[in-house]
């Protein structure tokens, strides 16, 4: 007889205003199984995931723990089912110490004054449950520890409140490959005590490595229910772009991509420095070509980026654009002169969550016009439909608040807000983190087209393969400083690692 | 006969706007809700309240009375609402006013000026105390709270000093035309109207308006997009200096003297409720600036209604901050994702 499963939840329904994020979703979790949670953007992991732990309450459907129906109303409330969530940035409270952070809101009281010293033995045994009691000083202020460190204390205290299920989200996105593989082995260990683990992650590999069973969810719709073992990874990758796996073949082998030598020359950069930021450099960006900035986080990528299209100024060094130099203090000096960047953190410094999807597209524009010259209502609607269609952002109406929209699409939006200036050099500062497969492969289809169109492009991306992939030029950066550039054949992962490695 | 018809009429143009309001879901519609809640609370229970007058040329009621002393603060919510949708907010706006006021009454009757002249000095202080305001705020980058704070304790010390701490009584016709004329309806509304107009001219005619919501939503981002934030943070100060300037003009010209002390007393307040009312965030963004007038126009409601039901001065703040916590709930999507939900919940709980 098959084990009654430990979290069953059955035609989920959840709405927000203009957009229905989940379509009768059933998910099953049983103990002692690692259940992969996959999907685009956009998709509805996230969705499903803040119903389950009762950040949104859900329109319709059932949810029940070891058979027990639950209506969790707040993530406190759901860990008191014994729901218990590991949120991509670690929902915890930096300026606590590691043991008040394991135990906080059920601490050991006597007489409504707080044992310290129970709470500490306490967070050190619930470290002790993951063998990680000898690493970790509990009296440390959690803000002082790696981030790896402060997942491992969310998981210590999923422990300590002796959590059934244990939600991942996106765990691994922070840390580097040996943290990972602790993670992975504290995920094993935890499995064989029973408890069930949802891990959601847009790494395949780690898909494979760890997980017992895949579901799969696409435009908020349950595409189906896999065993890990029996679904090939190309077969995964089709589900949840929608498509079948001949098409997905087509799509890797298209990303190969020919060079052409000897193009103009649109701006040249020539010692330009930061103190702190970066070590003067130089390189040339052409028209109709990316040049990819490689290097490990820290090397100065996204810094480069920064000082270029004056975000930070630079203090040493110059700009040539077309043979004149010239210096570029502010983002809107640097649209003046034809740059458009879309940066790294899309949520503190791209979107503008809550104005519509039109006036985050026309936004860069406007600027560059000025506020007199308002932009015709009409016009807007126009630019704004142009690229909602161009760029197949989903969405019901374009004056949805690009708040309500998934990753990918606020992504789409941004993107579309620099191209409404025409740029002739568009930086993108990791244009794909946190994005899904299938919008990944239309961003990087779009690079290819405005490259061929004759803009230049600046890729910075922490995705190795991404910049192989997409690059003409690579330029390898080390302590902030400019290593190597490798053009055309010489460009492949293994060469880049080669010489950062050096 | 012809007053029920009239009040029939109204009734149904009013009913008519919340249902237009509900169905595009307009952020006015809570608060004009509210306001029509005390209308029909009036119907009944205030006898004579819409009773409409022409006398001499000048419409008289207390629904007239209400938009008049609404004033004030209606021209004030106007320019907090810019400076609160930027991301910031001025306390300070209650003391323009009296330097506004202090400074009109000085030069007409100590230097005798022609009362052109003197409005225009007095528009000019409010626009140099918003200029500083904007300094501090934009270009020394102190925060709003604190910035707007020094000049609300020490702007009623510089109106002091330009009356001598005197309170300087004049009777000019110009200048007590502001607060107490008549043009059909009593001017300081009809000034209301030209100040919305303008607002919201200068605001949505342009692209200042979109700019401002930019940079009070998101700073960081409104920055990258090429938006100057500071030229644009100066500026909502700039206006809101003038807009606690024409405030203050009313005010003074209403009682017919600079009482440094007393004009626009607390006003800042009833000016952030009225845009808090209004629907703008306080944490900044979208810009409402007609329900922030319609906020104005519910405090005062509330405050005449109170008087003609003999509600004592004393308890009368009470029911006050009750109406407006209700439309500031009302508003919250917290309540009202918690009201939407309710039949789910009870259901909930009945099955476990």
């Amino acid at each position: 007889m098959r084990q009654e499963p430990l979290l069953t939840m059955r035609g989920i329904e959840k709405s927000f205003p203009g957009v229905r994020a989940l379509k009768d979703v059933d998910f099953t979790l049983r103990s002692g199984q690692i259940h992969a949670l996959m999907g685009e953007n956009g998709a509805g992991k996230s969705t499903l995931i803040k119903v389950l732990t009762g950040v949104y309450p859900r329109d319709g459907g059932d949810m029940a723990m070891e058979g027990t129906r639950i209506f969790p109303s707040s993530p406190r409330d759901a860990e008191k089912f014994g729901i218990s969530t590991v949120y991509q940035e670690v929902n915890l409270i930096p300026h606590l110490t590691v043991a008040e952070n394991i135990c906080l809101g059920r601490e050991d009281r006597a007489a409504g004054i707080i044992r310290w010293k129970k709470v500490r033995e306490r967070a050190r045994k619930a470290l002790a449950r993951l063998e990680l009691d000898d690493g970790i000083d509990v009296e440390a202020q959690l803000s002082d520890c790696s981030i790896a460190v402060q997942q491992m204390v969310a998981i210590a205290r999923a422990l300590d409140i002796d959590a059934k299920v244990l939600i991942l989200d996106e765990p691994t996105s922070s840390l580097d490959e040996a943290e990972s593989d602790e993670l992975f082995s504290i995920m094993a260990r935890l499995k064989k005590r029973g408890m069930g683990i949802i891990f959601v992650t847009h790494f395949l590999d780690q898909v494979y490595r760890v997980s017992d069973a895949i579901t799969v969810l696409r435009n908020g719709q349950l595409v189906g229910e896999y065993s890990a073992a029996e679904l090939p990874r190309l077969e995964l990758v089709a589900r949840m772009m929608g498509k079948r796996a001949e098409e997905v073949k087509r799509l890797e082998k298209r990303a190969a991509v020919t060079t052409k030598s000897g193009r103009k020359t649109v701006i040249s950069v020539r010692r330009l420095a930061r103190k702190g930021s970066i070590n003067p450099i130089d390189f040339d960006l052409n028209e109709g070509e990316v040049l990819g900035l490689a290097g490990l986080l820290g090397s100065g990528r996204s810094e480069t980026a920064e000082v270029l299209f004056g975000v930070d100024a630079a203090d040493a060094g110059e700009i040539e654009i077309d043979g004149r130099a010239t210096k570029v203090d502010s983002p809107a000096k640097a649209m003046r002169l034809g740059f458009g960047m879309l940066t790294e953190d899309r949520k503190y410094s791209g979107i503008i969550p809550n104005l519509s999807i039109k006036e985050n597209i026309i936004l860069a524009m406007q600027a560059k016009l000025g506020p007199l010259k308002k932009i015709p209502p009409r016009q807007a609607n126009e630019i704004a439909d142009g690229f909602i269609k161009a760029l197949d952002i989903r969405t019901p109406s374009r004056e949805q608040l690009v708040k309500n929209l998934s990753g990918g699409n606020q992504q789409k939006v941004i993107i579309a807000r620099w191209l409404a200036i025409h740029p002739r050099l568009l930086i993108l500062d990791e244009p794909t983190r946190g994005i899904d497969v299938g919008t990944r492969a239309e961003i990087e289809e779009l690079i290819r087209k405005l490259r061929d169109e004759g803009m230049s492009l600046l890729l910075i991306s922490s995705e190795l393969d991404e910049v192989v992939r997409n690059s003409q030029r690579v330029l390898v950066l080390r302590d902030r400083n400019k290593i190597a550039e490798l053009a055309g054949e010489d460009i492949s992962e293994q060469r880049i690692l080669h010489t950062i490695a050096q | 006969m012809t007053r029920i018809a009239a009040i029939a009429v109204f009734w149904t143009c009013l009913l008519a706007v919340l249902y237009l309001l509900r169905r595009q879901r307009n952020v006015a519609f809570w608060p004009l809700l509210a306001l029509s809640a005390i209308l029909l609370f009036n119907l009944f229970f205030t006898p004579h309240f819409y009773n409409l007058e022409m006398r001499g040329g000048h419409l008289y009621g207390v629904p007239i009375d209400i938009i008049n002393h609404a004033s004030k603060v209606a021209v004030l919510s106007l320019g907090m609402t810019l400076v609160i949708g930027a991301g910031g907010i001025d306390l300070s706006v209650g003391a323009v006013m009296a330097i506004a006021g202090a400074t009109m009454a000085h030069l007409n009757i100590e230097a005798g000026m022609a009362p052109g002249y003197c409005i225009l000095a007095a528009l000019a202080t409010g626009l140099l105390a918003g200029m500083w305001n904007g300094f501090l705020v934009a270009i020394m980058e102190i925060p709003p709270m604190v910035a707007t704070i020094i000049l609300m304790v020490s702007g009623r010390g510089v109106a002091q000093l330009i009356t001598s701490g005197q309170i300087i009584n004049f009777n000019n016709p110009v200048l007590n035309f502001i607060g107490n004329g008549f043009i059909l309806i009593p001017f300081p509304f009809i000034l209301t109207l030209v100040v919305f107009g303008v607002t919201y001219g200068v605001t949505r005619g342009t692209a200042l308006g979109f700019m401002i919501e930019a940079v009070g939503d998101n700073e960081v981002a409104a920055r990258r997009a090429g938006l100057s934030a500071k030229t644009i943070k100066f500026l909502v100060y700039v206006f809101a200096g003038l807009c606690a300037a024409v405030a203050g003009l009313v005010h003074t010209s209403n009682i017919r003297s600079a009482d440094a002390n007393n004009i626009g007393l607390y006003l800042e307040l009833d000016a952030i409720m009225a845009v808090v009312i209004g629907g703008t965030a306080m944490t900044g963004g979208r810009l409402y600036l007609a329900s922030s007038v319609i906020g104005a126009i519910l405090i005062q409601a509330l405050t005449t209604t109170m008087y003609a039901k003999d509600v004592s001065p004393v308890v009368a703040p009470v029911p006050k901050a009750l109406v407006i916590l209700a439309v500031c709930l009302l508003q919250s999507e917290r309540v009202r994702r918690y009201l939407a939900d309710r039949p789910n919940r009870a259901q909930g709980r009945g099955n476990e």
